[in-house]
């Protein structure tokens, strides 16, 4: 039994019982729980200890990890919950559960809503079941697959090893096309039970997960029908399906389908080596590849604990402010186009964008996949004439062109009419649902992790987190223009005080063998908690490389969020959420 | 007042629809402001940041001018000057590669004995992410990354896996391309090459110095024993290293009719890496139909 953790986190003598012992001595709060005292031990952080954000919900797969037994349980899987209090701010408390491999979870669903999604990714990749889940499916991949494949058995057809650098990519000496052999012919394998000409796909599960809000109407004689949005709609933004039950124009209740564009970002990531991983990481989000490669390095950086030089602190910070007005810029023009202003607030939106990708070009050789962060800095100094350029930027065009984006739509009344008071969710109910980002400050909680758990420099510099009260469609597009405006402020001064020196620190090249441990590295992503959870055993590939990203968990409100409104605010109401396929489908 | 926001934001755009009609009527638009004009309407197009508005480039006539760390499939490096290939086929590059699409095959001589080069070197542009970790972590500077982004084909395959003909350039093309990183990396090299010498010089002499001072002393030795000059182990060892001395400076100098041979037939070799090239550029150009 470990006393210390115990004791921390408060658990009153009735409790104790549940923790079977400590997953690391040197980490934050991180504890191993008893299966069945899972939902007792949540129930309890969340109401006496504040911890009100499940931010992460992972699963790892430890057969064959060469690493150290942790708290004398040596079961195969292991699911991961990190906390966080949104109220106190501050670092995390990390929760392991440990089942062998065909038992079920109490699902965290009750407590926390917003595992809802997560568990399914569990479900779905490592075949854990959750006990209570409402809507326990598949989510990623589809029905028909066979297999969970983020376990360690599970081998990715067709590659010749499972761990880079190949010894050779070519065996046999010639090309040979992964699109020539695969799928349909000799790799298709079906679970057991399942036949591919019979199977249909369900409709029957569109209610399932919330509840409609269904109104008995005596005089009318109505029904409802399920109606798909998407998957190709230019409104979902990608490749994305909102699968509804409408009544007339009125959603009763919507479930989102993902999965279109999944790679299995994540079981690239554990053949890669540490470094490898760094240019995936530009195609998550890829309009965000700055803060993308940043919250990898700064995971890293925390299990390996590398420094990081003063210069390429203020670069980072210079690199990812100028990815948030990007991304805002973006989202806020194409609010607009969902609402039905077709192209030209878009247009005058990303105007401004494309000098920061020319920025972004010169530094980096790229305007989207950046590639530009390393572990302990970043890779190349600024060329001649960048500062000036970027201090125009952030100086004099930055602040025009927001305050022109503002006069062009704030007080647009149609903007106003079809924005107040739709898609209300209260600020509760989001933050129960692990949202998080501009959704959550637009209801009205002050909640930014470059301020609550500062990383890098951000404590260094003054601004402040706009919020806005309403939690509708209309303050989530101005919460958005208010941040940008505050990180035109954080460029101003750290164009300023940026000093010469070093940037990139020494270790982190690509011979990397990250110490054994486990880290959950998390920054404020322009589109939410942006976070990474890596297990290493030592060697050079990561043991697990998670990615909790705030595209696809902030998805968890759609729905809620979306029910008894009318479907062409739906559209809206996603496009408000801001989502990125390639984030989300990972 | 109700509409207010409205005409508000329908002025924003009246203004910017004035200004782009002005600045139409201009004879040489502002929006041209620090562009090159190469005729025909073909321009290369950069913006300063300071102008206002954002323009169309009509591609393809006018094209942007590319920042010269834009990253896009790598290339390989002819040394012009040694006239011989940088690359070393030391593998390096293929190992850090995160999609892994470099394939080495490495040459050898007749013996079976593999040499410090590559007979043949592939990129699988298709795969190929652009990340330049090949460039980052190349030790001998012979691979880097080409601004030639007008790749397109309708065949991935074989016309996107690249051999070491299409992509080997020589040293001036990436000169012309990368100046201040060529420039940097010149006078590093110039520099390494310096300090190698100079190590080399001094050891010699120093070898040299300590090889007179014992023959002296053996000549003595042998002068009052009387017995035959030997040369001793020290002394031969000086002789080896002033001869590789000697060779090396001869090599420099472009001297010996061996070193001449093996020249040409590098620069034949370049040649003929050329002309495959150009033979399937051409082929590509007509497949594709143009």
């Amino acid at each position: 039994m470990a006393e210390a953790p115990v004791n921390d986190l408060g658990l009153e003598q009735d409790l104790a019982d549940a923790v079977l012992g400590t997953w690391a001595e040197d980490t934050e709060t991180a504890v191993i729980i008893a299966p069945d005292r899972i939902l007792d031990v949540l129930t309890r952080l969340r109401d006496a200890h504040g911890y009100d954000f499940l931010s992460n919900l992972t699963c790892v797969d430890y057969q064959g990890y060469g690493g150290k037994l942790r708290g004398d349980v040596s079961e195969r899987l292991e699911i991961v919950y990190n906390l966080y209090s949104t109220r106190r701010g501050g670092g995390s408390v990390a929760l392991h559960v440990r089942v062998p491999e065909d038992d079920t979870v109490p699902s965290a669903t009750s407590v926390y809503p917003g595992a809802n999604l997560q568990e399914r990714e569990v479900y779905d990749l490592f075949g854990v079941k959750f006990d209570g889940h409402p809507n326990l499916r598949r989510i990623l991949l589809w029905d028909g697959f066979h297999g969970h494949p983020m376990r360690k058995d599970w081998h990715e057809a067709y590659y010749e090893e499972d761990a880079k650098p190949f010894r050779s990519r070519h065996p046999k000496g010639e090309y040979e096309f992964h699109e020539d052999k695969l799928p349909w012919s000799k790799n298709t394998t079906y679970p057991a039970g399942w036949d591919p000409d019979s199977w249909q796909e369900a409709v029957a599960y569109v209610p399932v997960s919330q509840a409609p809000q269904h109104e008995n109407k005596p005089h009318l004689d109505t029904e409802s029908i399920v109606v798909n949005l998407g998957p190709h709609h230019p409104s979902t933004h990608g490749v994305f399906r909102m699968l509804t039950r409408v009544e007339g124009e009125t959603i009763l209740a919507l479930e989102p389908e993902m999965g279109y564009l999944h790679r299995n970002h994540e079981k690239i990531g554990e053949r890669n080596t540490w470094l490898m991983n760094m240019p995936f990481t530009d195609r998550l989000d890829y309009l965000n590849s700055m803060s993308n490669n940043w919250a990898y390095a700064l995971a890293v950086e925390k299990l390996a604990d590398i420094e990081v030089p003063e210069r390429a602190e203020y670069l980072r910070v210079i690199m990812a402010e100028f990815t948030r007005i990007v991304n805002h810029a973006w989202s806020i023009g194409f609010i607009l186009n969902d609402l039905g202003a077709l192209q030209t607030p878009a247009l005058y939106a990303i105007e401004e964008r494309e000098m920061i990708l020319d920025l972004f070009e010169a530094v980096s050789g790229a305007r989207m996949m950046c590639n530009y962060m390393r572990f302990g800095g970043v890779v190349r100094d600024l060329p001649e004439g960048w500062h000036g350029q970027a201090t125009y930027l952030a100086n004099e065009r930055l602040p025009r062109a927001l305050d022109e984006l503002d006069r062009l739509l704030t007080e647009n009344e149609i903007l106003r009419a079809r924005g107040r008071g739709v898609g209300y969710l209260a600020v509760e109910d989001l933050i129960a649902l692990s949202v998080s980002g501009p959704m959550i400050r637009a209801g009205g909680l002050a909640y930014d992790i470059r301020k609550a758990e500062p990383y890098g420099i951000y404590d260094r510099f003054d601004f402040d987190i706009p919020t806005l009260p309403n939690s509708d469609i209309f303050d989530r597009y101005y919460i958005r223009l208010l941040e940008a405006k505050e990180s035109v402020r954080i460029l101003q001064q750290a164009l300023r005080d940026m000093p010469e020196g070093e940037i990139l620190g020494g270790r982190g090249g690509y011979t990397l063998r990250a110490p054994e441990g486990e880290v959950y590295g998390r920054l404020e992503a322009p589109k939410g908690e942006l976070g990474f959870y890596l297990a290493s055993d030592g060697k050079t590939q990561p043991w697990r490389y998670h990615i909790r990203s705030p595209s696809y968990i902030n998805l968890n409100a759609l729905g809620p969020m979306s029910v008894g409104y009318k479907v062409a605010d739906a559209i809206v109401i996603l496009g408000a959420i801001d989502i990125v396929l390639g984030e989300v489908d990972r | 007042m109700f509409g207010t926001g409205l005409l508000k934001g329908l002025g924003v755009t009246l203004k910017h629809a004035l200004d782009t009609f002005e600045d139409d009527r201009e004879s040489v638009p502002d929006r041209y402001r620090g562009s090159l004009e190469l005729g025909n309407n073909r321009r290369v197009i950069q913006q300063p940041i300071d102008q206002e508005g954002l323009l169309t480039i009509q591609y393809p006539e006018e094209k942007r001018l590319l920042p010269e760390r834009f990253r896009y499939i790598p290339m390989l490096i002819w040394d012009s000057e040694k006239q011989e290939d940088r690359c070393t086929a030391c593998g390096i590059c293929a190992k850090v590669c995160p999609p892994q699409c470099i394939w080495i095959v490495r040459d050898s001589d007749e013996n079976g004995k593999p040499m410090t080069r590559c007979s043949d070197f592939y990129i699988d542009a298709a795969v190929c992410m652009s990340c330049s970790f090949c460039v980052e972590f190349c030790p001998f500077d012979a691979i880097k990354m080409n601004h030639d982004y007008e790749l397109a084909v309708y065949d991935r395959y074989p016309q996107l896996v690249y051999d070491m003909a299409e992509l080997t350039v020589p040293l001036e093309y990436y000169a012309a391309l990368w100046p201040t990183q060529y420039e940097e990396e010149q006078a590093r090299r110039k520099e390494e090459e310096e300090q190698k010498r100079k190590q080399e010089e001094e050891k010699a002499a120093k070898a040299a110095a300590r090889a007179a001072a014992k023959s002296a002393a053996a000549a003595e030795e042998t002068a009052t024993a009387g017995a035959a000059p030997k040369r001793s182990a020290a002394e031969l060892q000086a002789l080896a290293k002033e001869r590789a001395a000697q060779r090396q400076a001869q090599a420099a100098d472009g001297g010996g009719s061996d070193d001449d041979d093996a020249a040409a037939a590098k620069r034949a070799r370049m040649e003929e890496l050329k002309r495959r090239a150009q033979e399937r550029a051409r082929a590509r150009k007509a497949e594709s139909g143009e």
